[in-house]
């Protein structure tokens, strides 16, 4: 029950400050065009890397959502309040990895379509594509909103929250990449099946291990 | 900082000494083992004389993710216990894992070039070495921009077990992702004349490891307390004065 106010709460903010999502959004898109420059007008070589470019800049795009997660609980001292609430900060944890989870994966997901436009990779094989995009979402906010509590209370948080987190993506970004290179590219090897096990893997790890761990975070 | 409230500097100079006759050892140690590795051991039949330099990376390798698990050992141990000793050996085990991994990088790097002719390969093992650098300086940095005592050993515990969490994944990630590395060399599979100078440098490191995690644990402690409990005109700190320290300098277990 606590776990679906915390939820229900931290959507709701997320709802009301659309605003930022969006700008979040514009940023990814505007992350997916660079990132294209680096690779140079050769259409193939685009749509050869069109995984790592979503991946990239859906990483990116990310660290600014989750840093702003915590950022509005922190400003007017909301998490003290709420610590003060006879709550477990395990359901306030879970609350806000499921907000930032879901929404990552509609970032994620509103991506796609720039991706298929500006690269020529598109695929019909729309499931298993939000698949990959909702476990990778989900490894990048169970670690995500961990890290993100601790750097909200800092004022290095802009470099320290990539800095403790990028390195620690770095299996749910190999996995995802490859993962949606096989979609867009084909997949005659059929190995799209163990990069999901990977991030399976990945989340049954950090999910347990952040719940377990945020209470230190928010506590001291 | 732990149990007894003996004078700190009799401690001090008592580790210092262990210290100081660790890395003599080390010195002697290590010596010997590059002196057979270097002239008595048998050239490798593929690499030649480049091989040579296996006597010193396997044994920061080993040395190295010795020095991280032991970082990971001592977080979890702060966390249950809450005392501050954990803290400062957390601090002096990262620091020392960062720099072995940061020279394994380099020592690889070396071996590399004359042998796959390339400076960097995306093998899993030293893609994963150079993932677990950064994730791990990021703990320093962590370290550094926390300014509450309290809060900077529990945060970077927290970080330090999350980090360590991560390292099996992305080395089987990685592996997935791409592969040549040669096969994994253990002492086993080596000529005897090849394995003593192996094992003596890796003793002769891991004394040196040893030393530098007490010399650095106890500099952690010296700024720790000095942190917790700032000097003041009394001797008795006022109640004020220690706000954010959950215990007294001199105190023990929480």
């Amino acid at each position: 029950m606590q776990l679906f106010a915390a939820l229900h709460k931290d959507l709701l903010l997320s709802w009301r400050t659309r605003a930022q999502a969006s700008a979040v959004f514009a940023f990814g898109a505007a992350a997916l065009l660079l990132l294209s420059f680096a690779a140079g007008p050769d259409a193939e070589a685009l749509r050869h890397n069109a995984g790592g470019f979503l991946w990239v800049a859906l990483l990116f795009a990310s660290v600014l959502s989750l840093s702003a997660s915590f950022q509005v609980e922190y400003e007017q001292r909301a998490m003290e309040g709420l610590l003060l609430l006879p709550a477990s900060p395990r359901a306030l944890y879970y609350g806000k990895a499921i907000a930032n989870w879901l929404q990552l994966t509609v970032l994620g997901a509103m991506l796609v379509p720039v991706m298929v436009v500006l690269f020529d990779a598109g695929t019909w094989r729309v499931f298993p594509l939000l698949g990959v995009i909702a476990l990778g979402a989900a490894g990048i906010s169970a670690p995500g909103t961990l890290y993100a509590a601790m750097a909200a209370q800092l004022r290095a948080q802009q470099v320290l929250l990539p800095l403790l987190l990028l390195p620690l993506l770095v299996p749910v970004l190999l996995a995802c990449v490859k993962a949606t290179s096989l979609l867009v590219m084909g997949d005659p090897m059929n190995q799209l099946g163990s990069w999901m096990l990977l991030l399976v893997a990945f989340n049954a790890i950090f999910w347990p291990l952040g719940g377990l761990l945020f209470g230190v975070v928010a506590e001291e | 900082m732990s149990q007894s409230t003996s004078s700190p500097a009799a401690k001090g100079d008592r580790s210092r000494l262990v210290a100081g006759i660790l890395i003599a050892l080390s010195l002697v140690l290590l010596s010997i083992g590059s002196y057979i590795g270097l002239f008595v051991a048998p050239p490798e039949f593929y690499m030649g004389d480049v091989q040579r330099i296996m006597y010193i990376h396997v044994p920061t390798a080993w040395n190295g993710m010795l020095a991280l698990t032991f970082a990971m050992v001592m977080a979890v141990a702060f966390l249950v216990t809450r005392n501050w000793k954990y803290d400062t050996l957390l601090e002096a085990g990262i620091e020392v894992g960062v720099v072995f991994s940061f020279l394994l990088c380099v020592q690889g790097s070396l071996w590399a070039k004359p042998t796959w002719g390339v400076w960097w390969d995306w093998d899993p093992r030293l893609t994963t070495v150079a993932v677990m650098l950064f994730a791990f300086l990021g703990v320093l940095a962590l370290r550094h921009f926390v300014e509450d005592p309290v809060r900077r050993a529990a945060w970077s515990a927290v970080a330090t077990i999350v980090s360590f969490a991560d390292v099996p994944i992305v080395y089987f990630s990685v592996r997935w992702w791409n592969s040549l590395h040669q096969l994994q060399t253990s002492p086993k599979m080596m000529d005897k004349a090849m394995a003593r100078p192996l094992h003596i440098n890796a003793l002769a490191v891991m004394a040196l490891a040893a030393a530098f995690i007490i010399l650095r644990a106890k500099l952690a402690e010296t700024r720790l307390r000095d942190q917790l409990a700032p000097p003041l005109p009394e001797a008795n700190p006022s109640p004020i004065a220690l706000a954010g320290a959950p215990e007294p300098a001199t105190g023990g277990k929480a």
